[in-house]
């Protein structure tokens, strides 16, 4: 389970994020929608912590996951990052190997064993709905791949640590629309292991693959809450103009 | 005169200066190979220098550069590359990089001799080294650090930081991730600073002037501590002092022919490797 509490992010002097209280339920699909610069990455990111690598960034209130601060000091991020996966907005696999490139987070966490690896692999690939395109080609450059293929590569390698967040920050918008369902399909069958919290442009994503919505506009968390009621019946005059497409 | 007679001797203008330019190469190496083919044969190559120099070989001198070139890139490649990562991938951009740079700038433009005054004075006298292999090594090496620490950091700044962000999501730190997916891909960029820095330190006859060369020493270097010949002196002397200049022309050409091939082959060789790693690690 996810959960902020009055949560305030800033770049330098920019409140980028304001009193944000959020609940995610365990092995669900949260969706984050808005108008761009609205927040809704940087509040993604606060979970495997990749805003620590901007300069300059400042955060306050509680980010909790299942219970635990992550911003305390006893957190340390390589193994937060294990536990809290991410897939980008570009697919950006490794100048490796199919193979390296999902084994990729094992070995850098001390994984010797090597047919603990390759077994990883496999299920991983297999999870990721890509294991029978490439398994005749696991040794061969990740860049040989589609760039659908790609983003289901960089999902098997999130996979791979196995963790119990994934964090998917617009994974389909560089997609064709076919690469785009199967990304789709994807989310919805690892729902059943994952908690998952993605963010996106395309509305009719979000209403097909999420159980909860959340929209943000200038920081602010508008309305949060069941997919539907968002996308039928929202509360906010503002939420209903941007799920109608009235602007963003 | 309209827009296409414009363009037509716009091109041809560039395509007569591009021509100039190989011309110019060509014409130097025909040179070269011309009167210095003639005198390359086996002994010339394994044997000493005799009789004045204006007989015998080069043996010492070519083993002397090879020396040379070992030695100082085994100086200044690692901690070249290592400043080029410090610089690059912790500093960032701190304003104490922007002094680096136009520090390490300046290192590179100082004139070569100067170089070879302060390696005698600091490795030579100073170390204690004495004329050496080690003393000329250093200081080859301090004058192309400034090279290798330029490519180093712009090979890692043409890297994009989604690959970054990719390992740190991994939950890799920072050293992994600079040495399994930065340092790779930045590798075939950061080859093409050594091709340049090798033929730059085989062909410097200044730092080596006061730090290492010998006059002339027929036998090869019994360790680190010694002098060696080096083919850029060993072609100066040959053709300004030698006991009879005009019997040692010759020998001269021949210097020189094989100090062009064994740069040629260095490049040649990091040519290839930095292809073949290029390859592997080739982004999209």
């Amino acid at each position: 389970m996810i959960e902020t509490k009055h949560v305030d992010f800033y770049y330098s002097s920019f409140h980028a994020l304001k009193n944000i209280s959020m609940m995610m339920e365990e092995r669900t699909v949260t969706a984050l929608i808005g108008p761009s610069g609205c927040g809704k990455s940087t509040f993604l990111r606060l979970f495997n912590r990749m805003n620590d690598l901007i300069d300059d960034t400042r955060v306050s209130g509680e980010c909790l996951i299942d219970g635990e601060d992550i911003y305390s000091k006893s957190v340390a991020v390589d193994e937060l990052r294990k536990r809290v996966g991410m897939v980008f907005q570009k697919p950006n696999p490794f100048p490796k190997s199919i193979f390296e490139n999902v084994a990729y987070g094992l070995r850098v966490n001390g994984t010797r064993d090597r047919s603990f690896i390759a077994r990883r692999v496999e299920d991983s690939l297999r999870a990721a709905a890509l294991w029978e395109e490439v398994k005749d080609k696991l040794r061969e450059s990740a860049f040989a791949l589609s760039g659908g293929q790609q983003q289901r590569l960089c999902i098997a390698r999130a996979l791979a640590v196995s963790p119990s967040v994934l964090l998917m920050d617009e994974p389909a918008s560089a997609l064709d629309p076919i690469s785009t369902s199967k990304i789709e399909e994807l989310i919805a069958s690892l729902k059943q292991d994952y908690t998952i919290v993605i963010v996106t442009h395309n509305m009719q994503q979000a209403a097909r693959v999420s159980d909860k919505t959340g929209f943000f506009m200038m920081g602010e968390l508008v309305e949060f809450g069941d997919t539907k009621k968002i996308f039928s019946d929202p509360v906010n005059e503002q939420t209903r103009n941007y799920v109608n497409g009235r602007f963003g | 005169m309209n827009r296409k007679m414009k363009q037509a001797l716009a091109f041809a203008t560039f395509r007569l200066l591009g021509v100039l330019v190989v011309g110019v190469l060509f014409s130097i190496l025909g040179f070269i190979i011309y009167n210095g083919a003639g005198v390359i044969n086996w002994k010339f190559l394994s044997a000493s220098p005799e009789e004045g120099m204006s007989a015998g070989g080069i043996f010492p001198a070519i083993v002397g550069t090879l020396w040379l070139i070992a030695g100082s890139i085994a100086i200044a490649f690692p901690i070249g590359v290592m400043s080029g990562i410090y610089i690059h991938e912790y500093l960032g951009n701190r304003w104490i990089v922007k002094v680096i740079r136009v520090m390490t700038n300046n290192l590179g433009g100082i004139p070569s001799i100067v170089f070879g005054l302060f390696g005698m004075a600091l490795f030579v006298h100073a170390f204690g080294f004495g004329d050496s292999i080690l003393a000329g090594s250093f200081t080859l090496g301090l004058l192309v650090l400034p090279l290798i620490i330029r490519t180093t950091e712009e090979a890692l700044k043409a890297i994009p930081d989604t690959y970054r962000a990719g390992s740190y999501a991994l939950g890799a730190g920072k050293l992994q991730t600079i040495f399994r997916v930065t340092l790779p891909v930045a590798l075939p960029n950061i080859i093409t600073g050594l091709i340049l820095s090798i033929g730059r330190v085989s062909g410097e006859t200044a730092p080596i002037l006061f730090t290492v060369a010998a006059y002339f020493l027929p036998r090869l270097p019994s360790g680190i501590f010694d002098q060696v010949m080096a083919l850029p002196y060993h072609l100066y002397v040959i053709a300004t002092s030698g006991t009879d200049i005009e019997a040692s022309r010759p020998m001269a050409y021949g210097t020189a022919l094989v100090l062009v091939m064994i740069v040629f082959m260095m490049n040649l060789l990091a040519t290839v490797s930095r292809l073949r790693l290029g390859k592997k690690t080739k982004m999209d």
